[in-house]
C-alpha cells in the first residue's frame, strides 16, 4: 500500500495565498475539516474512475473526504453527499469533509447539471463508499483475526460484535493511505460517471444519517462575510483587474481602438486580440475608470435583431432550422374530428438573461506552464477543457477551481470569465482577475431561447382529452452548449472567429398526462446574429423547462375551463400514481379550493382600484385572449397588480 | 496623484492611498483593504449587495465617493458580528439557513440591522417596506422575513 504523498504542490500554493491575505476555499466544509483535508490527503491522489482513492481518502484521525466532481450553487448538494457517504461508512456526517468541482482532485462527474447531483452524483458516491466500507471489515478481519462477517461498525470503529473489548478505528486502518482498489466503471464521464459495486449498500430501513437534516456547511461563512468565500473575493499577488469592454451595438466591431485615451489611468493598459478588447490595471478601480474612458470607433452595422414589439412575428415566420417530433402516441389527426370540442391557444416566451445577482468573475495564473483559473462556473471540468482549447495548451496543464460564483442559474456568464480571465492571465504573464459590471451580465450573458407555443387539444362528452398536439418553435437551447468546453461557445472565441458549433435542440412537455392520441415537437430557427451575440442562446435552470411548463400548464387550466372542471380535478382525470399523488399533495399545501376557472376570483379581491386593472387584463385573456395568446409579462402584471388570481 | 486617506472601518483605523477621490468606497474596502465584503452586485445602487453602515446609516457603498466618508465611521458585514459574538441578525440567519447562493446577504443584513436599530419590533410591513430596494436573486425572500423577525424577537 502506497502512502499518500502530501498535496506539496497544492499546499504551496495555498501557503503563498495565505500570507497574501486570502485563503483559496475549495473546500466547502468546515474549516477545521478541510484543513485535515489538505493535510491528509494527496494530490497527486489518482484521478482515474478505476480507482477508489479517486472518490474518498479516509484521514490519520479516522474522517474521510470525498472528491465530488460536482459543484453547489447553495443548495446544499455538499450536504447531501456527505451524508450519503457518511451513512455506507457508519461515520457521522460531520466527520465528512467534501471537496467540490477543483479539476485537480475530482473527476468529470459533469459539474452542476440537470439536478443529477444527489440523484446520480450520489449514486456513484454511495457504491464508493461501499466498496470503502467492505475494504475496511476486511482490513479489519486480518487485524483482529476473526472473520469480517463477525464485524459490525460504529462511528468509524470496527469491532467484533460479540467482543465489543477487540476493536480498530478507520484511521488506524488505513488513516492517510491510498486504498489501491480497483473499481469498474461504465467508461463514460460527465454526469452519467458511474461504477459497479459489489459491495452490500446499506438498507434505507437501517438509515440514521440519510433522512436528517444537517445545516449547510457555507452559510456560517457567507453570515460572517468570511474570507475567500466567492470567487470574487480570491486573490493573489501581483494580479490585475481586468473590464472587458462588449460593443455598444449587436454585432459591431473596432475599427480603431485609442489606447492613448486612457493615459493619465495609472497603470492601465489596453489588451486586444481579433475581436476582443479588454483593458487591465493593478487597482479595479482604474480598471473600471479605463473601460469607461477608453475611446473605441465602433462600426455601424444594420440592426442584427427584429424589432423587440415583433419578436414573436420574427419567430413565428423565421424558416425552421430543425423539426423533431420528440413524443408521439395515436393518431391526433384521427382522433380530433372526433372530439365535441377543440380548443387551441398560443403562448409567448420572451428572451431571459439568467441576471445572476453579480456578474461572472474568474480569476486565472500562469505559472511554471500551468494555468491556474479560480471559476464559479457550474461545470469546473469543461471550463479546464475550454481554457485548454483556447490556449492550445494540453488539459493536463489546466487546473480549474469552482469557487461559489455570484449566483448560479444555469449556463450564465460564468464560462465567458473563465475563458477570458485565462486568455489575458497568458498574453501578459500575470495573474488577472476578471469581473463584469451590471451590464455585461444582463446584457452579454448567455440568454434562454425565446420561444413561441402552440397547442390544440380535442375533448370528448365526459371532458377528457381525446387529442393533444403541443409544438414549440425557437431559438435553440445550445446555440452554445450548456458548458464552455470549447472556446467556439464563449464570446471571446466567437470574437477571435473561431468556426461556430451550434446544435439545434429544445425539448417538449415534461408531464404525465394520460391522453390516447398526441404528438409533442420543437423546431428551432437560426439565430438573429451568428456570432457573438448577446442573444447567444443556451439554457437558464431547468433548460426550456420554464417556457415550455408556462404554455403547456397554462393550456390544460385553458382545458379545464372549457371542460367546466376545476383544474385540479381535471388534471387528476389524466394522472395516476406518483403524479396524481404529487398534484394532490401541491393542493393540499396550498389549500387549493376547489372550483371552475370562470368563477374563480369573484368576491374575493377587496383591492378595487386594482382588481378593476385585473378585471380588464382577464377580459382580454378570456375573450380575446384564448386563442390569441398569453404572455409571461401579462399573467406577472396581472398577479402583481392586487394578487386576486 | 495619489493622495493619502484615513478611513475607521470595523474599528481598525486605515490610511489608504487613493488615485481618485471619486473612487467608491466599495473599492477601498475590497481592492485597498481587503475585505471579502461587501459584494458587487450592480454598482448603481440597486441591488445592496454592497451595503455598509456609514455612521450607523446603511449606505450603498458602490455609489458613494469617498470624498464623502472622510472621517465617517464605517461598519461592514464582517465589523457586524462574529461566529462568536454573533448580531442577532447574523444568529437568525444560520438558524433559519436564509441564504441559496448568499452573494446577497451582506445587503440585507446590513439594512435589516439598521432597521431594527431604528424599530426593533418592526411589523411585517415595516420589514418589507424598510428592505424594499434590495435584491436577492434566488427568492429567498420569506426566509429573510422570518430571520429579521427572529433576531427581533432575540433582542
Amino acid at each position: 500500500m502506497t502512502h499518500l504523498d502530501l498535496l506539496r504542490t497544492d499546499l504551496t500554493r495555498r501557503g503563498v495565498l495565505k500570507s497574501a491575505g486570502a485563503l483559496v476555499v475549495s473546500f466547502s466544509a468546515p474549516a477545521a475539516l478541510a484543513q485535515a483535508a489538505t493535510a491528509a490527503v494527496a494530490a497527486p491522489k489518482p484521478l482515474d474512475p478505476t480507482q477508489l482513492d479517486s472518490y474518498l481518502a479516509i484521514h490519520r484521525d479516522g474522517s474521510a473526504t470525498v472528491f465530488f466532481g460536482k459543484i453547489d450553487g447553495g443548495q446544499g448538494t455538499d450536504v447531501g453527499i456527505a451524508q450519503i457517504v457518511a451513512e455506507e461508512l457508519d461515520l457521522p456526517a460531520d466527520r465528512v469533509a467534501v471537496i467540490l468541482g477543483d479539476t485537480a482532485l475530482t473527476l468529470n462527474q459533469g459539474g452542476a447539471s440537470g439536478s443529477f447531483g444527489i440523484n446520480w452524483g450520489g449514486r456513484t458516491m454511495r457504491k464508493a463508499a461501499a466498496e470503502a466500507r467492505q475494504f475496511l471489515l476486511q482490513l479489519a478481519a486480518k487485524r483482529l483475526k476473526v472473520p469480517a462477517e463477525t464485524l459490525t461498525v460504529a462511528n468509524g470503529v470496527v469491532s467484533v460484535a460479540d467482543a465489543p473489548g477487540k476493536k480498530i478505528g478507520y484511521g488506524q486502518l488505513i488513516g492517510g493511505k491510498f486504498f489501491n482498489v480497483p473499481l469498474k466503471w461504465n467508461g463514460k464521464y460527465g454526469i452519467v460517471l458511474d461504477i459497479d459495486s459489489t459491495a452490500p449498500l446499506k438498507k434505507p430501513a437501517d438509515y440514521k444519517v440519510v433522512g436528517t437534516s444537517p445545516k449547510r456547511r457555507d452559510v456560517k461563512a457567507k453570515v460572517f462575510a468570511q474570507a475567500a468565500t466567492y470567487v470574487t473575493d480570491i486573490r493573489v499577488p501581483g494580479m490585475l483587474h481586468a473590464r472587458v469592454i462588449r460593443p455598444p451595438v449587436a454585432g459591431a466591431t473596432a475599427n480603431s481602438v485609442d489606447a492613448s485615451s486612457i493615459d493619465g489611468i495609472p497603470g492601465a493598459r489596453v489588451v486586444q486580440k481579433g475581436g476582443y478588447i479588454a483593458v487591465v490595471a493593478e487597482k479595479e478601480w482604474n480598471a473600471i475608470r479605463a473601460a469607461q474612458r477608453l475611446k473605441i470607433d465602433w462600426s455601424q452595422p444594420a440592426p442584427a435583431f427584429a424589432d423587440p414589439a415583433k419578436l414573436y412575428d420574427h419567430i413565428r415566420k423565421a424558416p425552421v432550422r430543425k423539426r423533431v417530433v420528440e413524443k408521439q402516441k395515436g393518431s391526433v389527426d384521427d382522433a380530433m374530428p372526433g372530439a365535441v370540442q377543440v380548443v387551441t391557444a398560443d403562448y409567448a416566451w420572451p428572451f431571459q438573461s439568467h441576471a445572476s445577482m453579480g456578474s461572472a468573475c474568474a480569476l486565472a495564473e500562469m505559472k511554471d506552464g500551468k494555468m491556474t483559473v479560480w471559476t464559479g462556473t457550474q461545470k469546473p471540468h469543461y471550463a479546464q477543457q475550454g481554457v485548454a482549447a483556447l490556449l492550445d495548451i494540453p488539459v493536463e496543464r489546466v487546473h480549474a477551481i469552482w469557487v461559489t460564483g455570484p449566483g448560479s442559474y444555469g449556463r450564465n456568464d460564468a464560462g465567458d470569465a473563465a475563458l477570458e480571465a485565462a486568455f489575458l492571465a497568458h498574453e501578459l504573464g500575470k495573474p488577472v482577475r476578471v469581473q463584469g459590471m451590471r451590464a455585461e451580465g444582463i446584457a452579454w450573458d448567455p440568454k434562454a431561447p425565446a420561444s413561441v407555443h402552440h397547442a390544440r387539444a380535442g375533448l370528448d362528452a365526459s371532458g377528457k382529452i381525446v387529442a393533444y398536439q403541443f409544438e414549440s418553435k425557437g431559438f435553440s437551447r445550445l446555440e452554445i452548449e450548456s458548458n464552455e468546453s470549447h472556446p467556439a461557445y464563449s464570446l471571446i472565441g466567437q470574437q477571435w472567429g473561431l468556426p461556430l458549433k451550434p446544435i439545434d435542440s429544445f425539448g417538449t412537455p415534461d408531464e404525465a398526462y394520460d391522453i390516447p392520441n398526441r404528438l409533442m415537437a420543437w423546431e428551432t430557427i437560426a439565430p438573429m446574429l451568428d456570432r457573438a451575440s448577446p442573444l447567444r442562446t443556451s439554457h437558464q435552470r431547468d433548460p426550456v423547462g420554464p417556457q415550455i411548463h408556462f404554455a403547456s400548464e397554462s393550456f390544460i387550466d385553458e382545458l379545464a375551463l372549457a371542460a367546466k372542471a376545476d383544474p385540479v380535478a381535471f388534471r387528476l382525470r389524466h394522472l395516476s400514481g406518483r403524479d396524481a399523488a404529487a398534484v394532490k399533495a401541491a393542493a393540499e399545501k396550498f389549500g387549493w379550493e376547489t372550483r371552475v376557472s370562470r368563477r374563480r376570483q369573484q368576491g374575493r379581491c377587496r383591492d378595487r382600484p386594482r382588481h378593476r386593472l385585473c378585471q380588464a387584463a382577464r377580459h382580454h385573456r378570456r375573450g380575446r385572449g384564448r386563442g390569441r395568446g398569453r404572455s409571461p409579462q401579462r399573467q406577472g402584471a396581472r398577479q402583481a397588480l392586487c394578487g386576486c388570481a | 496623484m495619489a493622495t493619502q486617506m484615513r478611513l475607521t472601518v470595523d474599528g481598525k483605523s486605515h490610511v489608504i492611498s487613493v488615485d481618485d477621490p471619486d473612487m467608491p468606497l466599495l473599492y477601498a474596502l475590497r481592492d485597498e483593504l481587503g475585505l471579502s465584503n461587501p459584494h458587487f452586485g450592480c454598482g448603481l445602487a440597486q441591488c445592496g449587495a454592497c451595503t455598509v453602515h456609514v455612521n450607523g446609516e446603511a449606505t450603498r457603498s458602490c455609489v458613494t465617493p469617498l470624498s464623502a466618508v472622510k472621517g465617517a465611521t464605517i461598519v461592514t458585514l464582517a465589523g457586524l458580528g462574529t461566529a462568536e459574538h454573533p448580531h442577532p441578525l447574523q444568529a437568525a440567519y444560520v438558524e433559519e439557513q436564509v441564504p441559496q447562493c448568499g452573494y446577497c446577504v451582506n445587503g440585507w443584513i446590513m439594512t435589516a440591522a439598521a432597521l431594527l436599530k431604528s424599530n426593533p419590533h418592526p411589523s411585517d410591513a415595516d420589514i418589507r417596506k424598510g428592505l424594499s430596494g434590495l435584491k436577492c436573486r434566488c427568492g429567498t425572500h420569506m426566509a429573510i422575513i422570518r430571520a429579521v423577525k427572529r433576531a427581533a424577537s432575540m433582542a
